[in-house]
């Protein structure tokens, strides 16, 4: 009886310092989970979770360091893919958002480029003192042009 | 008279539906008078809208080009007739129920003055291949089955894949359409004659024109052609008469007895499939230069006072079309464009007839139609299911929208032909079902598309943000370096100057 025991032990004992080498040596795959998790977001890069881009959002989960329900352009459905994957509880939005594009009212702008210079995804075109307009296939509707702008010629059309 | 050859590739499910089609086959096709207005939809095809090239208040020629393809996708409209444009507006279409789209609308003046042609391709053997297909993509022609692809399109990207056979479909296998039927009885001589071009532009050495066994009359005149052609490349088959064989995949598993791969096209497999109708068509563009302006369509259902089949100008509204066929019968209650499993209801006949229409179906008041109830998973449409997939199953995850299921499931290869429908003793919508499915599924890959070309600007945007931040340091570094070198002596110079030049202000 006792040469079971023994044998046991020793392959618990061994199993267990295998485990332990295994998750402090070999690398994590933790950045394989922020990717995963980024695909999940909808890229828009509003930074309306608190952090500057869909990324550092997503670091920022896998940390444990945010919630999964602070992105309000993704929708709920975006927040049951991640309750999915990350095995966590479905919980409601911090704010509802519905998908948006931004128009810029030509007649009213002034070209001061603002709009431009705030644009995460390059959406927007136009020089120093001349008209500027938004390429509205490439506009994530993250509103992040309309503050800048000191005319107030931006407004979000509602996609739907 | 050939026997019918039945040791071909096997076919799983199906149905043997009831034809209907013995009325409409009666009489000969006959010809719908121009009609004082065609409606045009700048849309008859797959792929993007043609662009129109003509503007309103204009007098155009039949045959002239109306709208023509901006991008690489798509077929030019022509003008069935002549006569004014009047309008390029939206009008109703048999789309989607209530759908309008833009059409371009002439007001005919019944003289059917034709555009002048430079010369006719009438020795198309002698024409080199690259010409001949160039030629068939300004032809308008598109696939006449009821799928639209532009035959042009089709051809090339055929060109890409080895070709071994050719296959002409005279297969129709939905209740009530006799169009093809139709078209093979009177027009065999064209239609082969379409395929022999075909063949010769795309260097096929084999061409077989598959008929089902329940059309006798279309075989005796496809086979009087064949012997006057004396052309051995040609081989007429024929195949059991089983819904929905007349599918392209499933044509082509019957016939070469090959699978179309999942995703796949029959050119996967070295086939190339063409409709009777559509090689009739090129046949028409190539010899006579006249463009893709007019089709057989099948006017039938216990609807219509006389079935009957018609060959009318692409544009006729269905009004003057059921009109000239002797108008409804009277208890007609419902008119679907296409057939019967797989066409689409609309609600009004104002609807023009496109390049699509192969049938006008007009049926009594539906009285079979049950209420629905759960699924008891009898599994009756599975196994009648000719693509082998699990309907059952695929309702069950798109209730549940689960996409991934539904992608295992391989819900993407259904070919909505309707069977489950049918067989389902629960009544259960399925294709209606599926189709919305496959809605949902393809806006879910849209919306990572979005979300993944978002990602890159984004990304290429830091970058750019970086590489412009690099530049200015390193530029701001030399500038200081240079002030450096020049030495003591040169920075009060210029501090001195600085100041000079404040007080002075």
């Amino acid at each position: 009886m006792w040469i079971a025991i023994l044998t046991i032990a020793f392959i618990a004992l061994g199993a267990g310092l295998a485990l332990s080498f295994a998750s402090r040596r070999l690398p994590s795959d933790a950045g394989d989970l922020v990717e995963q998790v980024n695909d999940l977001l909808p890229q828009t890069q509003c930074g309306q979770c608190g952090y500057p881009g869909c990324r550092p959002y997503a670091a920022a989960i896998v940390d444990g360091a945010a919630t999964i329900n602070l992105c309000p352009p993704g929708g709920e459905a975006t927040v049951q893919r991640m309750a999915d994957l990350l095995g966590k509880e479905i919980i409601p939005l911090v704010e509802q958002a519905e998908p948006s594009v931004a128009v810029i009212d030509e007649s009213l702008c002034i070209g001061c480029v603002h709009c431009r210079n705030a644009c995460p995804v390059d959406a927007i075109v136009g020089a120093q003192h001349f008209m500027h307009t938004v390429i509205e296939s490439e506009c994530t509707g993250c509103k992040l042009c309309v503050a800048p702008c000191p005319v107030d010629c931006i407004s979000m059309r509602s996609l739907t | 008279m050939s026997a019918p050859t039945f040791d071909l590739g096997k076919l799983h499910g199906g149905l043997r539906l009831p034809g209907h089609k013995s009325a409409s086959t009666a009489e000969p096709i006959r010809d719908v008078p121009i009609p004082s207005q065609l409606v045009l939809p700048i849309t008859q095809h797959v792929g993007d809208p043609a662009q129109p090239v003509v503007g309103i208040g204009e007098r155009v020629l039949k045959g002239q080009l109306l709208a023509e393809p901006d991008r690489t996708l798509g077929a030019p409209v022509h003008a069935s007739s002549s006569g004014k444009i009047i309008a390029i507006e939206p009008w109703p279409v048999a789309r989607r129920l209530g759908d309008t789209a833009p059409c371009i609308i002439i007001e005919c003046d019944g003289e059917d003055r034709a555009i002048e042609h430079l010369e006719t391709t009438q020795n198309f053997m002698a024409a080199q291949p690259a010409d001949l297909l160039s030629q068939i993509l300004k032809g308008g022609i598109v696939g006449l089955g009821g799928a639209v692809f532009p035959t042009a399109q089709k051809l090339m990207q055929a060109q890409t894949c080895e070709i071994e056979y050719l296959i002409l479909n005279g297969v129709e296998c939905e209740p009530y359409i006799s169009c093809d039927d139709m078209l093979m009885r009177e027009r065999a001589a064209q239609i082969l004659s379409g395929a022999q071009i075909l063949m010769h532009a795309m260097q096929i050495d084999v061409c077989y024109v598959v008929v089902e066994s329940d059309k006798p009359e279309a075989v005796r005149s496809l086979e009087t052609a064949l012997s006057e052609l004396d052309d051995d490349r040609l081989v007429l088959k024929q195949v059991p008469t089983i819904y929905p064989s007349g599918g392209e995949d499933q044509l082509v598993q019957l016939v070469t007895n090959r699978e179309v791969p999942s995703g796949g096209l029959p050119t996967d497999v070295g086939c190339l499939v063409q409709n009777v109708g559509t090689t009739a068509a090129i046949h028409d563009w190539i010899v006579n230069l006249e463009p893709l302006i007019s089709r057989v369509t099948t006017v039938a259902g216990d609807g219509i006072a006389n079935p009957m089949n018609v060959r009318a100008r692409i544009g006729t509204t269905v009004q003057d079309v059921v009109e000239f066929t002797g108008g409804y019968a009277e208890r007609a209650d419902h008119l679907i464009i296409g057939g019967p499993m797989t066409g689409k209801s609309v609600t009004t006949d104002r609807v023009p007839l496109v390049k699509a229409t192969n049938s006008i179906l007009v049926v009594l008041k539906t009285s079979f139609q049950g209420r629905e109830l759960p699924c008891i998973r009898c599994g009756d449409c599975a196994s009648v299911c000719p693509i082998q997939l699990l309907p059952q199953q695929l309702f069950w995850h798109s209730c549940a929208d689960n996409e991934v299921k539904l992608r295992e499931f391989g819900l993407t290869d259904c070919i909505e032909c309707g069977c489950c429908d049918l067989v389902c003793p629960s009544h259960i919508p399925l294709t209606a079902n599926f189709k919305i499915a496959k809605g949902r599924i393809q806006e879910l890959a849209d919306e990572k598309a979005r979300a993944e070309r978002a990602r890159r600007r984004f990304e290429a945007r830091n970058e750019r943000l970086q590489r412009e931040k690099q530049d200015r340091d390193t530029e701001l570094a030399r500038q200081k370096e240079s002030a450096k070198q020049a030495g003591p002596a040169a920075i009060a110079e210029i501090l001195k100057r600085k100041k000079r030049q404040s007080e002075d202000d």
